[in-house]
């Protein structure tokens, strides 16, 4: 009553009055005793859950074969601890707050908030606490106006700063042995190289690859590789498909790059360089899984979708005089994302920029 | 479908005729000219004929009376082998339930003999791969590491790292392999149905492909870590996390809050 009094009366009240606690409801179990007993029960029985749950899990360990070796064994026993668990721990969390919530006393506390800010005489000690520690140290400047104690002020500055980079220089160091950014610009494959099955090595020949076929290639002599080989090969990955020859759209330049409706492009995405290789042989599409991006085969995989924007490095082909699907050459530009300088990459050919577009 | 198919066979018989004359002559021709491609199923004159029938009633609407295709409803058929009428008559994907993006895996449409007697037919309109044998497919006989490299080079960018499957553009998806049978997990590689591509054995061996299906069935076995949850990777395991686990953390906080009544 009294507060819509004021809200229709001239003037705004001053503050707030405390309206004060709520009105406090007894609980069923402080009103009855049949209803504390139960809830009494209750929690003994969580309790009991909890008891059981841990012999449970017990049981599962010492009790079930620990040296079966087949998967449905394994997961038997897993389950079992951990429902075991399970129960040991939520049978006692559920009963220790339904105790609390049913049956210990129900009572309202009122929390007073303190003021934030110190007292003035704190805050005074505070500030001459730092004034006498410069003092003492000697690296203020004197009541003359000359700093005193210059040698000791120099060398600490000097420390802090120097201290960092023992822990720096190791860490930038070994973030790549090679700050040579032309390790990206060539992969393993050359001119002659032949084209292998991954992951056996095994070498491909032309007639090998009947229309509707994908390979997964790698160079050959990969696999013979002592060091390095999973760098080189996660660079020289190749994807290659026959399609049927009618539907390939040459593209201006690489008429020759291609055998008979064989066609590879590099595997690595040229958005953020993950394996393309969803390849849905009657779309020519080939779809990367991390982001989306689509490249059609069948006209240079060119992007159709998603967020790359370059075509995929093609790997020209030909069929050397045993038949086996080789290299004419390396890619003729870098594969894979972006990087500082590529564009400056003596080998970028003009035309496949101009596929991109 | 028998009755069907014999009720046709009197309307259209002199048609039926002159397609017997063909198909044998492309038969003989098919088996003289590429005799260890299609020697090993034993196909009789009778079993040819005998499809012919079944086809003509079925699967001619769309693919035409020869096999032959029509442009831009079905293709042709002449070559794709009985390994093709197999897999996609036997996993129920063909005769298609309607026309989309994808056919569609269902209940099939028809009894393996019958299936047999399509795949002589179609078998004898030109050289192609034909159906494995038991023991090509007995996953038991494979090497499961083997089959699991390469898996995870040729197979696990579309059907997921342990076959559960996975989507790819424009509706299209790669189907889950948990329940494929042997037999058909073979002949899809052999002859690469719909957006798969091919896997000839130039290009994954019998014996490699074997070894595949032997991967593909140790995945079966139950999993060591508890449920599965499709096998289809982060979306289903985060599905879980946020309305399953975090669910219940809220339920949990609400009860905590809560006044006792």
């Amino acid at each position: 009553m009294s507060q819509s009094d004021q809200r229709q009366g001239k003037a705004e009240p001053e503050s707030f009055e405390d309206p004060g606690l709520p009105y406090h409801r007894p609980r069923l179990a402080d009103k009855d005793p049949k209803a504390a007993k139960r809830a009494e029960r209750q929690v003994a029985a969580m309790f009991g859950i909890s008891i059981l749950g841990t012999i449970i899990a017990l049981w599962a360990y010492f009790g079930l074969d620990q040296s079966a070796t087949d998967t449905a064994s394994i997961m038997q026993m897993n389950t079992a601890i951990g429902i075991g668990v399970m129960l040991g721990l939520f049978g006692i969390g559920f009963g220790a707050i339904h105790w609390a919530k049913t049956l210990m006393r129900d009572h309202d506390m009122v929390e007073e908030r303190h003021e934030l800010r110190s007292s003035d005489e704190a805050r005074a000690g505070a500030i001459q606490n730092l004034k006498d520690g410069v003092e003492d140290s000697g690296i203020g400047a004197t009541p003359e106006g000359v700093g005193r104690r210059g040698l000791l002020k120099g060398s600490l500055i000097t420390a802090v700063l120097l201290a960092p980079l023992a822990l720096l220089v190791p860490q930038i160091g070994n973030m790549g042995g090679n700050w040579d950014v032309n390790a990206l610009r060539h992969t393993m494959w050359k001119k002659g190289t032949r084209l292998a099955r991954d992951p056996e090595g095994t070498l491909i020949k032309a007639s090998d690859v009947t229309i509707g076929s994908a390979f997964h290639v790698i160079p050959e002599g990969l696999n013979e590789l002592e060091h390095g080989k999973l760098e080189e090969k996660a660079k020289a990955i190749v994807l290659m498909v026959r399609l049927d020859p009618r539907d390939l759209n040459l593209q201006p330049g690489r008429e020759d790059w291609s055998f008979d409706g064989i066609i590879a492009f590099s595997k690595v995405c040229t958005h953020v360089g993950c394996p393309v290789a969803l390849y849905e042989q009657q779309t020519h599409h080939l779809l990367c899984p991390c982001h989306q991006s689509t490249f059609d085969v069948a006209n240079g995989a060119k992007v159709i979708f998603g967020p790359a924007r370059r075509p995929l490095p093609q790997l020209p082909i030909a069929v050397d005089d045993e038949g086996y699907i080789i290299a004419q050459s390396d890619f003729d530009e870098p594969v894979g994302p972006s990087y500082w300088d590529r564009l400056k990459t003596p080998g970028s050919s003009p035309s496949a920029e101009a596929v991109g577009n | 479908m028998k009755k069907l198919a014999t009720k046709r066979y009197h309307k259209a018989a002199p048609l039926m005729l002159v397609l017997l004359l063909l198909a044998a002559i492309t038969g003989v021709a098919a088996i003289t000219t590429s005799a260890p491609a299609t020697a090993a199923t034993q196909v009789t004159g009778n079993d040819v004929v005998e499809g012919q029938k079944l086809f003509a009633a079925n699967c001619a609407t769309c693919h035409g009376m020869k096999a032959q295709g029509q442009e831009d409803i079905a293709p042709s058929l002449v070559g794709v082998g009985a390994a093709s009428v197999d897999f996609q008559v036997g996993s129920g994907r063909m005769p298609m339930q309607m026309s989309g993006t994808q056919a569609r895996a269902k209940m099939p449409q028809f009894a393996q003999p019958q299936i047999d007697l399509l795949a002589a037919y179609v078998a004898s309109l030109g050289a192609g791969p034909m159906v494995p044998t038991a023991e090509q497919v007995d996953g038991s006989l494979g090497n499961a590491a083997n089959g699991m490299e390469l898996f995870r080079t040729n197979c696990a960018m579309c059907h997921g790292s342990v076959g559960g499957g996975g989507a790819l553009t424009q509706g299209k998806y790669a189907p889950s392999l948990g329940k494929t049978t042997p037999t058909h997990i073979y002949e899809a590689m052999l002859t690469g149905p719909q957006s798969m591509p091919v896997f000839n054995q130039d290009n994954i061996s019998s014996k490699g492909k074997r070894d595949i299906i032997s991967y593909l069935e140790e995945q079966r076995k139950p999993s060591p870590g508890g449920l599965k949850l499709g096998a289809i990777g982060p979306v289903a395991e985060g599905f879980w996390a946020w309305v399953v686990g975090i669910g219940l953390i809220i339920a949990s906080t609400v009860w905590v809050g809560a006044r006792s009544s």
